[in-house]
Formats: structure tokens, C-alpha cells, sequence
């Protein structure tokens, strides 16, 4: 059964904090979809994944699942099964064991759990691996009995706590997948804990981004990235390239030069943000004059260092048209009108070329 | 290969070093007349031994009391020792090693000043000359050897394995069997069976708040002992120390089948 997941004004201040982990935040996740939450390290993301478990107490807010609330239930009547970091087997189990063990606290006679658990050791690649020790498994192996255990109890809410973040990289490709074709398969709406933004927007349907005990921004990876809420969310995404100015009748006017705006814009001051890749380099129409400060090739993409009429610019382009590029040359580039996005808020410190 | 031999062969020196008191007793308990110089006894016989077991002496029944209080001991210093060892393994607290230290501080003490400090007090309880009394009594000194031992074990426990358990649907006395006594078994069979052996081998304070009322085994031994049977001495001490060596065997046997798997080389 899919259910949405509505979290509404949560606030939490651990004992002896003076700062609040949680402050007010609201965020809700569409019935059968899978969320990533992002955010730096410290954010209290894993607290937020505890309240929705009931392994915490918020101070406020609610929490819904579906049509009820879930603040007056204990942990073990949520329907919602946390997956800790830490796959944290019963080591004292065999991984049957392990997988059935909800099964076994339902009091579900044992011919009953031993078909669900053999149909699950099967669906996540364990097969033949029932009879053995935690101890005695990979790191893949251990984060997969780790999704078999939670996901048999069909729940009606599926929390990950960086699942990924233990594995290899190689492994993690094939984690992701997997928990991403079981995810659409189950349809169990899905809520997994990042902070690796690559992670996230390979892996989840949208991304909400956690600050400051809050959510800044929800919204599908695309979005997040072509038009940040804030100037905190373009960083935090990679967004480097921020210039201040003033819109003024549907025109941007900064230290580069008149930029347009999208239609509607209201005047005042504030910021224009351009996506690294979206900056092309070469000859055109609009092409303005710049100069190369630095060029780097990062393997998929080249990273050229630009000075724009005494602005710093970052354009990530394809290797093979930076190849010819050298320091202190100069170079025509090309802000596309549509990849502009303005936000009302100026950065603390402007991006001025070092002297 | 060759440290297995020299392995093999401390714990044969280990084995060899504990027994060794027992081998005289036990040629006394079968010995009829054992004089020195003579290496081994001339006349071998059961008679010490069918004292021993007959009602008449007093020592079967003193067994089974023996065995009693050490087992109600045990039970209850293990039970008062687990939310105990939880606390002190899991929580990090200003003044936790100085608690850690009283913890120990009875098995420490000398026993003779225990022994004559609580013997005032429960004699102004009307405690003494009372099985509980000396229930009460035996605590003291076994309570911190299960309390450390899990101690040890909660340390090491990820009490996330809780929170796990719940979020797979396990209510609270549901964790506790399934998820926690499992995990911290071995550390409870320990514990319980140093308290059994602290018990069972003290004299002092039976002596002291029995007042002579309650006689455990080492008690009747000691009468034995001080009356020149050396016979009936050595076949009292034999039941008086079998059944220790058996629990220390059992103890010995659980923990190398509880020791950790080798993990597996096909990863």
C-alpha cells in the first residue's frame, strides 16, 4: 500500500544544546516515492530519520503517515522500519534468522517465515547464504540482508541511513540500482539519508535539502540544480558562479554588463546564478570577452577559470573543447539567457577576481 | 604446530597445578591406616565414604544447603547485577570509575572486618542464624564479580541493535529476550557462576552470621578437619569440591563454544 508522509513544524533541542537540531520543518514525500534527504554532516538528519521511527520525542509538530499520526505509537507499531548505517545484524542469528526475525516477533508460524524469507534471500542475490553468520559476510552481502530484514515486513514507510556509505565504490553502483528496482517494484515510499549530492540525485525521485534544521529546498534533482532556492543550496550544489547586482525592468545590470531576466522579475537587488556547465566557450552572437586564469582537466570535464571583465567565472566544459585553451588567452563566452536564475539575496562576499 | 604442543602442555602444567592438592585427598578418603613413612596407604576402604554419604553425618543434607544458598545467591546477585553492569558499561558519567571502584571495594576488603561489621548489624536485625541472613551476607562479596563481568559485556553491546529490534516490529519484552539476554547470555553464565563459587566457598560469614545455625559445607569440613579424621576430611572435601570443579568445567566448556567464529576466506 502506498502512503504519503507528512512531517509538519518538527522541533527538536537535544539536553544542553542551545541550538535547536530541528527548527520548524516541514516536509512531505508523495505516496510511494523515494526522497533522498541531503545535507552537510551534523545537520541531524539521523535524528529526523529517529523521530519518524519513534526512537525520538519531537518537542513539536507532527508527524503523519498516511490519514494518522504517528507521535502517539510506539516504534513497533509505525510500519516504518529504519535501516541503520551500521547494518547491525543480530549477531547471535544466522541471516534467516536475521531476514524473519519481524516475521517471528508477529508470532507468524515458522513454515509461513521460512517461505517469505527464502522468497527474500532470493530477490536480493543471498541466495544459499541463509544458514550463515553475520560474521562470516561481505559488506555487500551484510547491507543487503540489512534491506531483506526491513523490506519482508512490507512496511508502510522505508527509512535508509546512508546505505551506500560502508560499500565500496564499485559496490555502490550495484547497491543503488538495486535498491532503487526494488523501490519502484514495492512501491514502499522511501525516505534515504545522503550527504554525497552525487548519491542523492542518482538515486532518488527528489531531493530535500536539509539546513539549519530545516528543509530549503524540495524538489526533483533537475530543479534543485537550474534554479536553487538559495544561494546556500547553488553552493551546496556546486554552483559557483554568482554574480550581485540590481534587476531593473526585466534587465539584470551587474559589474559584467546587462543580463536578461525572465519576465516578471521585480526590481530591487539580488543575484544571478549560472550553472558551471551551461557556460559555453567560443565565438557567437552574444559572446562577450574573456580571459582564461586557469584551466584543469577534472576527467569527464575540464574546468576553465574565467575573468570576466574583473568577475570570476567557472565554466565546466566538454575536454575536447578546452583542449586548444591557454592561460591568459582569450576567449568568447556565452551565458545562455535560459540557464540564468535570479535570486533575491546577495552573496556576503562578491566573487572578485584575486589581484 | 609448535604452539599448540607448548599451548597443550601449560594448560596440562595449569591442570596438573590445581589438582595436585586434591590427589592427596582423595588416597585420604579411601585410606585405612596411612602412616609416615609409607608412600601410599596399606589398606584401602570405603568406610569414610559411607559415613560421608549416611544421614547420620549430617553432610548430604548440608550439601543440598550449601547448594541452596549459592544458587539463591547467585541468582540474585547476577539479577541486581545486570541493570548495574548495563549502567556502568554503557553510560559515561563524571565519577563512573570511582563507582567502579566501590563496585569492587567487598571483594577486596579483608573479610574479617566485613564479617564482624555485619554480624553487629544483623544481630540488631535478628538477622543472624537465618539461611537469608547469610544470603544477605554472601552478597556482598559475590555482587561485584557479576556486576564487572557485565559490566564488560554492555560495553561492548551496541545498544542501536535495541532500537533496531523495536523498528523491526519487536515490543520492549520481546527486545529484551530476543535481542538482548542472546547478546549478553555469556556474560550472565559467567557472572552467575563466579557469585555460585563465591558463595559456596565462604566460611567466615557463614561462620559469623550463621552463628553456627547454618552449616554449609566448609563449615562441617572444618569440624572434620580440626577433629583429626583425616579420612572423613578427605572424602568431605572431595563432595565439597566436585561439584566447584564441575561448574568451572561447564564454564570453561560454554565459553570456547561461544567463542567467535573464524570468519570465512570466500568474502
Amino acid at each position: 500500500m502506498k502512503v504519503p508522509l507528512q512531517l509538519s513544524g518538527l522541533r527538536l533541542t537535544y539536553p544542553g544544546s542551545a541550538t535547536p537540531t530541528l527548527d520548524g520543518l516541514d516536509l512531505s514525500v508523495g505516496a510511494g516515492s523515494l526522497t533522498a534527504l541531503l545535507g552537510p554532516s551534523g545537520t541531524g538528519k539521523t535524528t529526523l530519520l529517529k523521530l519518524i521511527a519513534g526512537l525520538l520525542h519531537p518537542d513539536a509538530g507532527d508527524i503523519r503517515l498516511g490519514d494518522r499520526s504517528l507521535l502517539p505509537l510506539p516504534p513497533e507499531r509505525r510500519k516504518v522500519v529504519l535501516v541503520f548505517q551500521a547494518a547491525l545484524l543480530f549477531p547471535h542469528l544466522t541471516v534467516a534468522q536475521n531476514i524473519g526475525f519481524g516475521l517471528r516477533m508477529q508470532g507468524l508460524p515458522t513454515d509461513v517465515i521460512a517461505r517469505h524469507t527464502d522468497a527474500m534471500l532470493d530477490r536480493l542475490h543471498l541466495t544459499g547464504l541463509g544458514a550463515r553468520r553475520p560474521d562470516a559476510l561481505s559488506g555487500g552481502q551484510t547491507q543487503r540482508v540489512a534491506l531483506a530484514r526491513a523490506l519482508i515486513l512490507e512496511p508502510d514507510l522505508l527509512l535508509l541511513d546512508e546505505p551506500l556509505s560502508s560499500l565500496d565504490p564499485g559496490l555502490r553502483e550495484a547497491m543503488r540500482a538495486l535498491i532503487r528496482s526494488l523501490q519502484r517494484e514495492l512501491g514502499v515510499t522511501t525516505l534515504v539519508v545522503t550527504h554525497d549530492q552525487a548519491e542523492a540525485v542518482a538515486l532518488a525521485d527528489s531531493i530535500a535539502l536539509m539546513q539549519g534544521g530545516r528543509i530549503v529546498q524540495h524538489a526533483t534533482p533537475e530543479v534543485i540544480f537550474a534554479r536553487p532556492a538559495t544561494l546556500a543550496v547553488a553552493r551546496f550544489f556546486g554552483g559557483e558562479n554568482v554574480l550581485p547586482g540590481q534587476a531593473r525592468g526585466g534587465v539584470f545590470e551587474s559589474a559584467i554588463g546587462r543580463l536578461p531576466l525572465p519576465a516578471g522579475t521585480a526590481d530591487g537587488p539580488g543575484s544571478l546564478t549560472l550553472r558551471p556547465e551551461a557556460v559555453t566557450l567560443g565565438p557567437g552572437a552574444d559572446a562577450r570577452a574573456a580571459r582564461v586564469m586557469e584551466c584543469r582537466f577534472l576527467g569527464t570535464q575540464t574546468r576553465v577559470e574565467l575573468d570576466l571583465g574583473g568577475t570570476r567565472l567557472v565554466a565546466l566544459v566538454a575536454p575536447h573543447l578546452a583542449g586548444g585553451l591557454a592561460v591568459g588567452q582569450s576567449v568568447g563566452v556565452t551565458l545562455p539567457p535560459s540557464a540564468l536564475w535570479f535570486l533575491r539575496e546577495n552573496p556576503e562576499a562578491p566573487p572578485a577576481v584575486p589581484e | 604446530m609448535k604452539r599448540d604442543v607448548l599451548s597443550a602442555l601449560a594448560r596440562l602444567a595449569l591442570a596438573l597445578f590445581l589438582l595436585m592438592p586434591l590427589i592427596p585427598l582423595a588416597i585420604w578418603s579411601v585410606a585405612h591406616g596411612w602412616r609416615f613413612p609409607a608412600l601410599l596407604p596399606s589398606e584401602l576402604s570405603l568406610a569414610a565414604w559411607s559415613y560421608a554419604l549416611s544421614p547420620v553425618s549430617g553432610v548430604v543434607g548440608s550439601l543440598g544447603l550449601t547448594f541452596f544458598i549459592a544458587a539463591v545467591t547467585s541468582v540474585i546477585a547476577t539479577a541486581l547485577a545486570y541493570p548495574a553492569g548495563r549502567a556502568l558499561g554503557r553510560l559515561r558519567f563524571p565519577g563512573r570509575s570511582v563507582v567502579l571502584v566501590l563496585v569492587l571495594a567487598p571483594a577486596v576488603l579483608p573479610a574479617i572486618a566485613v564479617a564482624l561489621g555485619l554480624q553487629g548489624l544483623f544481630l540488631r536485625m535478628g538477622w543472624t542464624g537465618t539461611i537469608w541472613g547469610v544470603v544477605l551476607a554472601h552478597l556482598i562479596p559475590a555482587l561485584p564479580y557479576p556486576t564487572l563481568v557485565l559490566t564488560a559485556v554492555f560495553a561492548r553491546f551496541d545498544p542501536h541493535h535495541e532500537d533496531q529490534a523495536r523498528c523491526l516490529g519487536a515490543r520492549p519484552l520481546q527486545v529484551l529476550l530476543h535481542v538482548t539476554l542472546p547478546a549478553v547470555l555469556p556474560g550472565l553464565r559467567t557472572g552467575a557462576v563466579l557469585a555460585f563459587l563465591i558463595s559456596w566457598s565462604q566460611y567466615l560469614l557463614t561462620l559469623s552470621i550463621g552463628g553456627g545455625k547454618v552449616q554449609t559445607l566448609p563449615l562441617l569440613l572444618f569440624t572434620f578437619a580440626t577433629s583429626g579424621r583425616n579420612d572423613l576430611t578427605g572424602a568431605v572435601a572431595m563432595i565439597y569440591v566436585l561439584p566447584a570443579l564441575a561448574f568451572m568445567a561447564l564454564l570453561l566448556r560454554q565459553r570456547s563454544k561461544t567463542a567467535p567464529l573464524p570468519n570465512r576466506t570466500d568474502r
